[in-house]
């Protein structure tokens, strides 16, 4: 946001289109890792209404770091998942800053299984760093708990819309981000690995994170064209963490679109068109 | 000549990486040729070592059974991908040349002990086994090939997991591996992933994961974050046998560590069993 005070209605969108051609890959990555930026509590506030958070994995443990449960998008019947970083300090310990643990990943699946057997669509909010390294998470299968989400949202027979909202964190968000519809917030990040981690390896200087994340190309206008993503949802100028009801308000009404589209389908039908559409990755067909 | 410069005529000694081989778990010198002889299996502390794919492939399927299918799936470079040593394509072009491979896993049609296969075997050697989109498409391809052929998949797994410079679309054949192995279970095919040294990062998070039974050679290296990013995170010096074979078999996510010479006929055994 630049300092003019009077910005007309008319002048906003122009002004933001200057901003996004002068906007690195590296910018956004700050963007999209502002503690000010929605979280999930806050997408679900402003998204869903009567929601109705469900917890545990029914094995060991309910992870703070992942979100699920049950809600109503205007007259949608939806369950909700979404990484958790945390808006307070004791928030951001409890979830690990949105690193979800096994436990999380397995709670994701139990209530998507529930969502589809009552044919509830499902809506994902994908914003974390990864999933968390830590001994615990190795020890109960962080690797087997990730590889069984893919494996099990590839063929779920319910719609499955995903938003990247923030952070796309290689398998750590991969994980509740595979779906029929895949939609990105305009600041928003989606990497096989962090700017930094790659700028270690293959620069072997971290420092070098904003040439990585050039490289890496990680911004939505670059991923859509790649055709990882569908659909780029526009944020108010200046990015999402400037204006929380109007971020949601774009997101809700893209979703909404989503689920309408997607509910034309059957239940096979719409498993094959998923299929179809991550057989696509890497253009070989 | 004072008796320090009477050292000039040193003999011509090979450097000693063409002599020995180092057991990199337990550090022990032996003979190149010791090492090899032993299957690259260290005589020491029985640690499987890494074997050359078509090393692999030999000691598997049966003879002169293997056919090569999807040879011609290759990298892609949709990034147009630089780092700071370069591009990408010049670098995986020498590994091609260099190998004689076209990708990091080998996929092929054979029998093993009779039993008909649909065999991958990973090479380490090509970049580091990682995942990029042409190793997805080509275990993608596999499935549906074996689908259609009903045969049984098995996998010999070896990776650090994807492949930086594909970016966005080497996670993306995270997705598309797991979701050809869902298929083929649906199926009513059995999948048996052999986790190899060292099964890390992306490819543990998606295929290597995903066996009807998952299986190892005795201390693969085996996990999902790096060791130095966990003791980063929590501030902990980890066991020693964290995320070995043995370690994981304990916390229940391995079926059975197989050693290298019982492997063929395990495999054979386990296909027979479910009549295939």
């Amino acid at each position: 946001m630049t300092t003019k005070k009077t910005v007309t209605k008319k002048a906003a969108p122009a002004k933001k289109a200057a901003a996004k051609k002068t906007m690195t890959a590296w910018d956004k990555v700050q963007i999209a890792r502002d503690a000010k930026r929605p979280h999930v509590y806050d997408f679900i506030a402003n998204v869903c209404s009567d929601f109705e958070e469900l917890h545990g994995d029914r094995l060991v443990n309910d992870d703070r770091g992942l979100v699920a449960g049950f809600g109503m998008i205007d007259d949608e019947k939806v369950l909700i998942l979404g990484h958790n970083k945390g808006a307070t300090v004791e928030e951001n310990m409890a979830s690990n800053f949105g690193m979800a643990n096994p436990d999380g990943y397995r709670k994701a699946m139990r209530l998507a299984k529930l969502a589809e057997r009552f044919h509830n669509p499902i809506v994902t909010f994908v914003d974390t760093p990864g999933a968390y390294p830590g001994k615990e998470a190795e020890e109960r299968g962080q690797a087997e708990a990730i590889a069984k989400s893919l494996e099990f949202f590839s063929g779920l027979k319910t719609p499955v819309v995903v938003v990247i909202t923030g952070e796309g964190g290689s398998g750590g968000a991969l994980a509740i981000a595979v779906g029929d519809k895949i939609l990105m917030m305009e600041n928003a990040v989606y990497s096989v690995i962090s700017p930094e981690g790659c700028a270690g390896i293959l620069w072997r200087d971290g420092k070098m994170a904003p040439a990585a994340a050039e490289a890496l190309k990680i911004t939505a206008d670059e991923l859509i064209k790649l055709g990882a993503i569908d659909e780029i949802v526009p944020e108010p100028a200046g990015g999402a963490h400037k204006n929380h009801k109007v971020a949601c308000a774009n997101v809700k009404k893209a979703v909404l679109k989503a689920i309408k589209d997607l509910k034309k389908l059957t239940p096979d039908e719409l498993v094959e068109a998923r299929y179809a559409k991550i057989r696509s990755y890497g253009n070989f067909y | 000549m004072s008796w320090f410069e009477a050292k000039t005529e040193k003999p011509q000694i090979p450097p000693a990486k063409a002599l020995w081989a180092i057991c990199p778990k337990c550090k022990s010198h032996f003979e190149k040729k010791v090492w090899k002889d032993n299957n690259c299996i260290c005589p020491k502390c029985n640690y499987h070592g890494r074997l050359a794919v078509r090393e692999r492939i030999a000691q598997v399927a049966d003879k002169d059974s293997f056919t090569e299918v999807f040879r011609e799936v290759s990298y892609s470079d949709h990034l147009n991908f630089h780092d700071a040593t370069g591009a990408y394509k010049p670098k995986v072009e020498a590994t091609i040349a260099k190998l004689g491979e076209t990708e990091s896993v080998v996929m092929g049609t054979c029998t093993i002990e009779s039993h008909p296969v649909m065999l991958g075997v990973m090479d380490f050697s090509f970049m580091g086994g990682s995942l990029g989109t042409g190793t997805g498409e080509r275990i993608a391809r596999a499935c549906e090939q074996a689908i259609a052929e009903k045969r049984p998949l098995i996998i010999f797994c070896a990776s650090g997991g994807a492949r930086m410079h594909e970016g966005i679309l080497s996670l993306m054949q995270m997705t598309k591996t797991s979701a050809a192995i869902g298929r083929l279970k649906d199926a009513g095919l059995p999948y048996i992933a052999v986790c190899t040294d060292p099964t890390t990062g992306g490819v543990s998070a998606s295929f290597a994961m995903l066996g009807d039974i998952n299986v190892t050679e005795p201390k693969a290296l085996i996990g999902f974050a790096g060791r130095r990013v966990i003791e980063n995170t929590i501030r902990q010096k980890l066991p020693a046998d964290f995320q070995t074979a043995e370690y994981l078999e304990k916390h229940g996510f391995i079926d059975k560590i197989v050693e290298r010479k019982d492997m063929k006929h395990f495999l054979a055994k386990m296909l027979g069993f479910w009549g295939f």
